[in-house]
């Protein structure tokens, strides 16, 4: 039965306030309000999580972007779903951020739109970053300086980047329509003006928002705890935490380095579970680290703030920055964050 | 000194007209836009109206000098006027003092206030004129700082000035350069465009050629453009070779006529002028800040990193609420040349920017184009009906997530330090109680959000918004709402004052109102046999009676932590009036009773409105059970609820003791006993006789004056007297003093033996 439609039921049927759909909770209101109240409810429910594979999707990306997207640094946003958003559309909307974009570069000079500009915006595909069939197609965003050599063979230089994507976003894409394409989480590598023009432009057309995405020291550990869970072919960089102690009139921050074998060493003798991670396996794993540190040094770290995580997988700031540095775990690494992005969107 | 009379007017007249996205340090941006639309305003947006009366009190004071203590500056700005005007005087010595003495108090108010029209055009002629030194013409130049705007009169004078050739190299670029930064603020800007051949032959000057560049940057219009004029510049640029200056001014022409200039400029755009370095710009930046307008500013598109990551700052808008723009926009801008077809379908269609009145929505409202960013519509009461009535998912959505997100990202206490914002936040807050209370409906957004800053909110910050958005939240479960809302509550409320109590109490009301509304347009319409609705109405019955629970609790404690403070009791009662009529004025099955340490607080209240109040609640009641008893008796099935047989014994107990105390003069019959010995140390041993209408110590100020009103004379008042028939003309006179709900109760409750005459 569909409560909504049903032929006895009131005139003034709102979708927002309706006795019947809200004790039938059938609106997405009512889904998204659950998760909320979920989120702030006493009664954390513990959560387990995936180790991070290798996905079979991911044969399907293309090894020039693949790389692209590797050790770069890329500032975190969230997104919420885009409005109309087409991907037949690209080209078209090529055209029209590029105006837009040129438009704001040379401001009161009118601009028309195809007019050849000395920058470029192109839109593409990145084929294969999902994580299930069901998520959105990821997609790049790229500004280009035309070179000003005539030469044929010139290479366009990239003045900012951004990609949209989707991975695991299954229980987000459950509460909006059709109308609407999920991408929360937003990566973006460039000046910040570049970020801010991109992002406006986005906003105004696709009727979405994007915020900061911040990385707390809780979902930091969680980060260092599956990452260092990750098996390695080889390393290549030392497992790394930055604590900050907050004190003035400057910061002073502690940098723990430690060998990523050791690293893997030590989540082993903690892990139980195969292939998951729990709660309680990330809170031995850093206690575990900030004991060894208090034992030598008489710092307590667990006093201090975690604020960045480095491992051969990928590197992350509380900032909401991130490098990743494992082609292999790409997949799994943007999984986390799109968690992350859906619980600020949600 | 003089100023005419409109210009006042006039100003605000521009102002108005101006849009707020003129912003100044962008000068050339500005500049084109205000030609393109083929008017000569200043965009001195920033300064408002509110300037203007200033002024006209500087006028004031040099034919009427009153002596303000605080105004001193200013009275030293217009001595200092006078000075200059007049000339120096020979006297060497004294003249350097008065000099110095005068210029501090020009620079005092120029870098505070900035200068009135006036004082511009005055100080301009003088600094140009060269009557003064070198050292004092760039000091004068320097603090050429408008409060409100310039008269264009003064800038023509002060160009002629260069003619004469009385000032020096130095002074003309520091004019130059002034004049380039103060653009903005000149009213007009006719003559100055006619000053444009001048301009131009300035360029001969190699030490000013890059200011007058700038200058003829932002004044050139496309029939400026001559061909003498780009030959010139061209042989400027062979001499000179290739300047940004140069090149700014010609790919300028170039842009207006392409024809002109076949000589090949290069593409890549780069900064041809430095506007950070010149002396006057954080002045006006200071000044506009001091004057407390709200600061359109000169607003970059920045993100910086040292912003930590929830700073985010708006993008490329100067509002949080989005500017209301139809959706197509993106679609049509896009396509080169329309076709008749779109033409045609555009015509049916009606952007939103053209809606204005009811009529009109009602006539387009299949046609409507919607807003590209839903947000929008919270400044448009007309859109607002709209998605009241539309059952597009995808608005409320649209809506739900901007809405959220700019909750979030705007909140105070989510950032650090971050105070400025303070207003604008709570004037968003208030933008979205307006939406709430216009569509009588509380939003999902607000909702989520109240969840999540609930635990971190101080009590303090946007208390009255907060408070407000708490009465909107949506009809839904009690029990549910109560551990993510209502636990956080509880101890704000009982550490904070007896206004925030009040308050709370007022949106309880407020929300336990909303909630029954909703629920009463709900109800009629579902029969109560036997369908899925009839556990949905129970369990809302049972959510609505966990809320009045909750309330009871917090006001029993808060009475007691209060000290039974009438203030408080006032808007608890204000809360039980409510609760008392649920029945009847909201056809629900609903009839709670007050707890008994309310009832007893207000029953022996000392202020005799309580008291009343206390009366016509407990007359609603009465007439909310009998109504349910009778309608009950109709039906004689078995009815949806049967309000317990509990409440029924509680009221009629209620009803005994409040009888007892009012009129039969005993109090207290069953479920009292006060041990004799507090009785004789309160010198009251006959108290089961001592509370009547007559003694009830918020009652016994009445019956004095009522005795009084009788025997004017009597020295001492025996209220005993009050008997028989006087009580009858007693009762009289106190609903005479307005007793509304006294007179009700005891018409309802008390059988009279006799009519009252």
């Amino acid at each position: 039965m569909e409560p909504c439609d049903s032929p006895e039921s009131t005139p003034r049927q709102n979708a927002s306030s309706n006795l019947k759909d809200y004790f039938l909770a059938s609106t997405p209101w009512q889904k998204r309000l659950e998760s909320v109240r979920k989120q702030t409810s006493f009664v954390q429910t513990t959560p387990r999580r995936k180790v991070p594979e290798c996905s079979q999707l991911q044969e399907t990306i293309d090894p020039h972007k693949l790389a692209f997207l590797l050790h770069k640094q890329w500032t975190l946003y969230s997104l919420t779903p885009l409005y109309k958003f087409s991907y037949t559309n690209l080209k078209e909307y090529s055209r029209l951020l590029s105006a837009f974009v040129a438009a704001e570069k040379q401001k009161g000079l009118a601009v028309e739109v195809g007019e050849d500009f000395n920058i470029k915006v192109i839109f593409s595909t990145l084929l294969g970053i999902k994580g299930t069939p069901r998520d959105s197609e990821a997609f790049l965003v790229q500004i280009l300086s035309k070179s000003q050599l005539p030469s044929k063979n010139r290479e366009d230089k990239v003045l900012w980047t951004g990609w949209f994507c989707c991975i695991f976003g299954d229980s987000f894409l459950e509460t909006v329509s059709e109308d609407f394409t999920c991408l929360p989480l937003f990566l973006a590598n460039g000046s910040e003006s570049n970020t801010a023009i991109i992002g406006t432009w986005f906003q105004k057309t696709f009727d979405c928002y994007f915020s900061r995405l911040a990385i707390n020291a809780f979902n930091l550990s969680w980060m260092a705890a599956m990452w260092t869970a990750c098996k390695m072919d080889h390393y290549m960089a030392t497992t790394e935490f930055l604590w900050s102690v907050p004190c003035s009139p400057q910061s002073l921050d502690i940098s723990y380095a430690v060998h990523p074998e050791d690293a893997k060493a030590l989540w082993d003798s903690v892990h139980k579970t195969p292939g998951e991670v729990t709660q309680e396996e990330v809170d031995l794993f850093m206690d575990c680290l900030c004991s060894h540190f208090h034992r030598h040094f008489k710092i307590h770290l667990s006093a201090t703030r975690l604020v960045r995580v480095s491992t051969s997988v990928a590197s992350a700031h509380t900032d909401g920055k991130i490098k990743i540095l494992c082609h292999k775990y790409l997949i799994g690494v943007l999984a986390y964050l799109t968690e992350l992005a859906v619980f600020q969107i949600e | 000194m003089k100023q005419s009379p409109g210009r006042g007017n006039c100003v605000a007249e521009e102002v108005a007209r101006i849009p707020q996205s003129l912003v100044l340090p962008q000068k050339r941006a500005e500049y084109t836009t205000l030609q393109v639309s083929n008017s000569c305003q200043t965009s001195f947006t920033d300064w408002k109206v509110k300037e203007i009366p200033r002024n006209s009190r500087f006028i004031m004071k040099t034919s009427n000098p009153v002596d303000d203590a605080n105004d001193q500056p200013e009275d030293a700005l217009q001595r200092a006027m006078g000075y200059f005007e007049k000339g120096p005087k020979k006297s060497s010595r004294s003249k350097d003092e008065n000099l110095e003495t005068h210029l501090k108090a020009v620079e005092n108010v120029a870098w505070k206030n900035g200068l009135p029209p006036e004082a511009i055009d005055v100080l301009l002629n003088i600094a140009l004129s060269g009557t003064f030194g070198n050292a004092v013409n760039t000091r004068l130049l320097k603090c050429m700082i408008p409060a409100t705007l310039i008269a264009e009169d003064s800038v023509v004078k002060a160009v002629s000035w260069l003619c004469v050739g009385k000032c020096s190299g130095s002074i003309k670029v520091l004019f130059y350069r002034w004049l380039v930064t103060m653009l903005d603020f000149i009213d007009h800007k006719e003559q100055i465009n006619l000053l444009y051949g001048f301009f131009f032959a300035s360029l001969q000057d190699d030490v000013l050629c890059p200011y007058v560049c700038h200058l003829l940057y932002l004044l050139t219009k496309k029939d400026n453009v001559k061909p003498f004029r780009v030959r010139k510049l061209l042989d400027l640029q062979a001499k000179m070779g290739m300047q940004p200056h140069l090149q700014a001014l010609l790919s300028l022409y170039k842009f207006f006529t392409p024809t002109l200039i076949s000589v090949s400029l290069p593409v890549r755009k780069k900064i041809y002028f430095k506007t950070s370095e010149n002396p006057w710009t954080s002045a006006l930046i200071a000044v506009r800040q001091r004057n407390q307008r709200p600061s359109v500013g000169p607003l970059k598109l920045t993100l910086g990193p040292d912003n930590g990551p929830n700073v985010k700052r708006k993008w490329n808008s100067h509002s949080l609420i989005p500017v209301l723009n139809s959706g197509t926009y993106a679609r049509e801008y896009g396509k080169r040349e329309m076709s008749l077809s779109d033409y045609l379908n555009r015509n049916r269609s009606l952007p939103v920017e053209q809606l204005q009145s009811f009529p009109q929505l009602l006539q387009n409202i299949h046609c409507l184009e919607l807003p590209a960013q839903m947000g929008s519509v919270l400044n448009h009461p007309l859109l607002l009906h709209y998605i009241n009535c539309v059952r597009d998912e995808s608005i409320l959505l649209r809506l739900y997530h901007w809405l959220s997100q700019t909750l979030q990202e705007e909140c105070l206490w989510y950032k650090k330090n971050n105070y400025e914002q303070g207003e604008e936040f709570m004037n968003l807050l208030d933008t979205v109680i307006r939406a709430q209370c216009f569509l009588q409906e509380g939003f999902y957004s607000c909702e989520a959000f109240l969840y999540k800053s609930f635990p971190l909110w101080d009590g303090i910050c946007c208390r009255s918004q907060f408070l407000q958005l708490m009465s909107w939240i949506p009809f839904s479960s009690f029990s549910e709402i109560k551990p993510l809302l209502f636990d956080h509550l509880a101890p704000l409320f009982f550490t904070s004052t007896v206004y925030f109590k009040c308050s709370v109490l007022q949106s309880l009301k407020e929300l336990l109102q909303n909630w029954l509304l909703w629920l009463s347009m709900d109800v009629p319409q579902s029969p109560m046999t036997c369908n899925p609705l009839d556990t949905t109405l129970g369990a809302s019955i049972i959510s609505v009676s966990k809320l009045i629970e909750y309330v009871g609790w917090l006001s029993t404690i808060a009475l007691r932590l209060e000290n039974n403070s009438a203030f408080l009791l006032h808007f608890i009662l204000d809360f039980y009036e409510k609760v008392c009529d649920i029945y009847i004025n909201y056809n629900l099955p609903l009839v709670m009773l007050l707890p008994p340490g309310i009832f007893y607080s207000a029953l022996l209240s000392l202020d005799t409105s309580i008291l009343n109040q206390l009366c016509y609640i407990m007359h609603r009641y009465r007439d909310n059970m009998t109504a349910a008893k009778k309608k009950d008796m109709l039906e004689k099935t078995k009815s949806e609820f049967n309000f317990s047989s509990k409440t029924c014994e509680e009221f009629n107990n209620y009803l005994t003791v409040m009888i007892g105390c009012l009129w039969t003069s005993k109090p207290f019959k069953k479920e009292m006993y006060i041990e004799p010995h507090i009785l004789g140390k309160a010198k009251v041993t006959e108290y089961k006789s001592n509370l009547n209408l007559v003694l009830h110590p918020s009652l016994l100020n009445y019956a004095a004056s009522f005795l009084l009103q009788e025997n004017p004379e009597e020295k001492a008042v025996n209220v005993d007297t009050i008997r028989g028939q006087k009580w009858n003309k007693y009762l009289d006179y106190l609903f005479s003093e307005g007793l509304q709900g006294l007179k009700l109760f005891i018409q309802s409750s008390v059988q009279r033996f006799y009519a009252p005459q």
